[in-house]
């Protein structure tokens, strides 16, 4: 699933700048699900963009609401009336949900409230891991399910480098926690499938012209379009 | 062998290739558009190594360019290894840059995935790493052998080239770490430096099984050594580099002088009775002195070791 985080209260509120009339988006999928951007989070940002308009003596409008998904064209029609009496669309939908609503709905001012960061795997409850760097050339068939481009610090695509210890990257996260060497857990999932010959392929450089390197991407299925 | 059969007619491949124990060091260059500083530690090492390292923005912190370093390295009489790290570069850049360093007469290369960029000085920038050390390697051979760039396109001059690489015993799993070498030497690498070594009886593991593989027979192995200035050192490298091992009983040891320079005098005993001991190993084609901003004590070292003079080889 796509994860998102919300940006710091401050940002938004530069973000927001002197509109009248605030609306703020939810989308009810995948920023719902890593509880950042559902209709819930879209109405406690609504009530503390109130409050904080209240404390400040500015005189704001401020509207919550929220789309199935706001990637998607039927589902915008739904809040279209909200939007269009709004000053400022506040969405709290992943990247690609705020560029639907800012496309569909332009010139409307429509601005984050979250960063979209990564394609991840909800790991325990409150916690989600990157699991996909859309590099749009899957190697993992080759890695035993497990993908090198961003799970090893490095993308290395002939791992481990030196820096692995303990089955634990030299890298560290942003807080200090400790990262896992993909390289590592490569090598034990081939050694219990019975296929470590696949760790000893010196594998080509990668074709990173699939990936965003090679410009914006489009996908066309021409079999699926009406005829 | 005539001067034909080399591959890059380095001093370094040469003196490899006569058999001779080689000696390499290394050179980091500073912080500043300064080329004092890479003159003056190549003054202090030359005679004394075949040829040095010039690392390549270390640690992820930006400094003068390996090229340019590695070019006043050997306009005051020391060859240069220069090193080339994926993490700044992708293959345009990467081949752009070898051709250059071959004009301008630089035949070792060592090739390297770099530090992380989260240890350096601009963990804010974005990570290249378009290929790694192993694509890297092969992207030289073939450059050099096929004189082919990496796109299978014809090149007008090939660069000749020795290509290194660097490996570390003591990273994990460890069951890997020869077959990695392996890979290294699959994909071109004609010589290797290894990560620094303080753990001996780990090391002569690793050349077991280095020497089960046959890999000392195809490539050749320089033994890393850095050379403790003291025991805070010894106990900061022991607690927060990653990939090193340094064993209680050598930390134990450098603690016993006093601070300063009895201290100093112990690091460098060390590191000459690791040499010495590196010499009767099987496999073992020569030493990389990695003396981090302690060029000084690199002549005393080698000359205690017993590997002065350095050969001249034509």
């Amino acid at each position: 699933m796509i994860t998102a985080e919300r940006k710091p209260f401050d940002e938004i509120l530069e973000l927001v700048g002197d509109k009248k009339k605030v609306l703020v988006a939810g989308c009810d999928t995948c920023v719902a699900i890593c509880l950042t951007g559902g209709e819930k989070e879209a109405e406690i940002l609504a009530s503390e963009l109130r409050i904080k308009a209240g404390q400040d003596g500015r005189a704001v409008e401020v509207e919550h609401t929220a789309a199935i998904r706001q990637c998607e064209w039927e589902y915008l029609d739904m809040i279209a009336e909200k939007v269009e009496a709004a000053d400022v669309v506040l969405s709290m939908a992943c990247g690609i949900g705020i560029q639907s609503m800012a496309e569909k709905f332009s010139p409307k001012i429509v601005v984050p409230a979250v960063n979209t960061n990564m394609l991840g795997m909800p790991q325990e409850h409150a916690v989600w891991l990157e699991r996909c760097g859309a590099c749009g050339e899957c190697v993992i068939g080759e890695t035993a399910g497990i993908c090198p481009v961003v799970r090893c610090s490095k993308s290395l695509m002939n791992g481990p480098c030196g820096g692995s210890h303990d089955g634990l990257c030299e890298v560290t996260g942003p807080d200090k926690e400790e990262i896992e060497c993909a390289w590592a857990l490569i090598w034990e999932r081939l050694n219990a499938q019975g296929r470590e010959e696949l760790m000893f392929i010196n594998r080509p450089p990668k074709n990173w012209s699939k990936s965003s390197s090679g410009g914006p991407r489009k996908m066309v299925r021409e079999e699926a379009k009406p005829v | 062998m005539t001067a034909t059969e080399y591959k890059a007619g380095s001093n370094l491949e040469k003196v490899l290739s006569t058999g001779t124990f080689a000696v390499t060091g290394e050179c980091g260059p500073p912080k500043g558009a300064d080329v004092t500083v890479i003159e003056e530690k190549a003054k202090l090492l030359k005679g004394y190594v075949d040829a040095v390292n010039i690392t390549d923005n270390q640690t992820a912190v930006v400094r003068v360019c390996s090229m340019a370093s590695g070019y006043t390295a050997q306009q005051n009489g020391v060859e240069a290894i220069m090193q080339m790290t994926c993490r700044d570069r992708n293959r345009l850049a990467m081949q752009a840059d070898i051709l250059g360093a071959s004009t301008l007469g630089i035949k070792n290369v060592l090739c390297l995935t770099g530090d992380h960029l989260s240890f350096g000085n601009h963990p804010e920038a974005r990570g290249v790493h378009d290929l790694d050390a192993i694509n890297l390697i092969k992207m030289y051979k073939d450059m050099r052998d096929e004189k082919k760039f990496q796109c299978g396109e014809e090149m007008t001059v090939a660069p000749p080239l020795y290509i290194g690489c660097a490996e570390n015993p003591f990273a994990d799993p460890f069951e890997l770490r020869a077959l990695r070498l392996k890979k290294k030497i699959e994909a071109g690498a004609d010589f290797v430096q290894t990560q620094c070594i303080f753990n001996v009886p780990k090391f002569k593991k690793w050349m077991e099984e280095v020497r089960a593989l046959g890999l000392h027979k195809e490539i050749k192995i320089l033994a890393g050594i850095t050379p403790m200035k003291g025991v805070g050192g010894a106990r900061y490298m022991q607690k927060f580099v990653p990939g090193i091992d340094v064993p209680q009983d050598i930390v134990d040891r450098m603690a016993v002088p006093e601070k300063g320079a009895p201290q100093q005098a112990e690091g460098k005993k060390i590191a000459v009775e690791m040499i010495k001991e590196f010499t009767e190993i099987e496999g073992v084609a020569g030493v990389h002195i990695m003396a981090i901003e302690w060029e000084i004590a690199v002549p005393e070292i080698v000359e205690a070791a017993g590997l002065m003079p350095r050969p001249a080889v034509a």
